[in-house]
């Protein structure tokens, strides 16, 4: 548990470290940056496949990119406590059952 | 004609991307060539039916490990939609296949990861259903594969178990973007050095960014490994994924 907090101390320190080390930028995920520049730079060029259905907007997008955390972190929290509880569960019974042997 | 057209194309997005700029990880809709879309898809489709094939014998032989591949597929969703800011100064972010590709061997993860990367590209559009092949060929077949060899060849030089994890899941990460790179070289090779020369300027650029996230993958990974060793070493035994001094 300990040796768990503190190697995810070590993440957030990571994620963390270059909003102070970087400073001016946006930490833009470039991809979209990138296609608009392109077809700035050279407007005859046409991605020859378009996304079938693009967020509307960057509210949208992150609602989205949010939504997704939440079920993978949804689902690890129930998980998490299922394991638990199924720990405790077959501990109680191995209890029980010594008991039953001892008498 | 089309050609001169990828060669000016290619040219662009160097320049663009040379001034601490680095690509999302995903290869944009549209942006792959068609030949090159094709291939990358033709390569992919045969780890997925293979992926298929492997999750439903692994999960008829031991019904028990389902909750733990819903736990792989989780730990992809919940990583693969967090950016990350980098010292590059750009975002990017983490595949999450590494813990799969231990617990469930890289065939499993094919099809996880594809999954994943089908949401994101029909939801948010973030890459694509035509670089769907080169994206899932780069995160959902090498990615799994190298986390995996890299994780039995640690465990059998007698690594401990938390290094060899943290060293598969950061390489299947980091190996990953490195895959990406290599498609981007094949698609928009150099007018002047080839492949060569345009694989290393996408390596440098996706590689540095890339290098703190696998590190933060690797450490995630390692916390997870940690409760399932602590709550679920049944189902680890039956995966095998503990060797036996580890056990």
């Amino acid at each position: 548990m300990k040796k768990s907090l503190l190697l995810l101390f070590l993440v957030v320190i990571l994620a963390t470290l270059p909003l102070i080390t970087q400073q001016g930028t946006e930490f833009g995920g470039a991809d979209g940056e990138a296609e608009e520049a392109i077809t700035k730079i050279h407007p005859e060029y046409k991605p020859w496949f378009n996304s079938i259905w693009e967020p509307p907007g960057a509210e949208t997008e992150s609602l989205l990119f949010a939504l997704q955390a939440a079920i993978g972190a949804g689902f690890i929290g129930y998980f998490i406590g299922v394991m638990k509880q199924r720990n405790k569960q077959t501990k109680q019974e191995l209890a029980e059952k010594s008991k039953h042997v001892t008498h | 004609m089309k050609r001169t057209n990828w060669k000016i194309i290619y040219f662009v997005i160097l320049l663009l991307f040379v001034p601490k700029r680095a690509l999302a990880m995903h290869i944009m809709e549209g942006f792959l060539p068609i030949e090159w879309a094709i291939f990358w898809w033709a390569v992919t489709l045969p780890f997925l039916i293979l992926g298929y094939r492997s999750i439903r014998s692994k999960v008829r032989v031991n019904p028990e490990t389902k909750m733990i591949l819903g736990l792989s597929g989780a730990f992809v969703f919940i990583l693969s939609a967090l950016k990350i800011p980098s010292v590059t100064g750009s975002s990017s972010h983490p595949t999450g296949v590494g813990l799969g590709s231990i617990l469930f061997g890289p065939l499993a993860m094919s099809v996880v990861g594809s999954i994943v990367l089908l949401f994101q590209a029909v939801l948010l559009a973030h890459g694509g259903l035509t670089t769907l092949g080169a994206n899932a060929f780069s995160m959902a077949v090498c990615g799994p594969f190298i986390a995996y060899f890299v994780f039995k060849g640690a465990t059998k030089l007698g690594w401990s178990f938390s290094l060899a994890v943290f060293l598969a899941a950061a390489f299947g990460d980091l190996g990953t973007y490195v895959v990406t790179s290599v498609q981007l070289a094949l698609a928009f090779p150099s007018e002047v050095g080839g492949f060569m020369a345009s694989f290393s300027k996408f390596a440098g650029i996706f590689a540095l960014t890339q290098i703190p996230l696998a590190i933060s993958e690797g450490l995630l990974t390692v916390v997870v490994m940690n409760f399932l060793k602590k709550y679920n070493l049944g189902e680890l035994k039956l995966l095998r994924v503990l060797s036996k001094e580890a056990r």
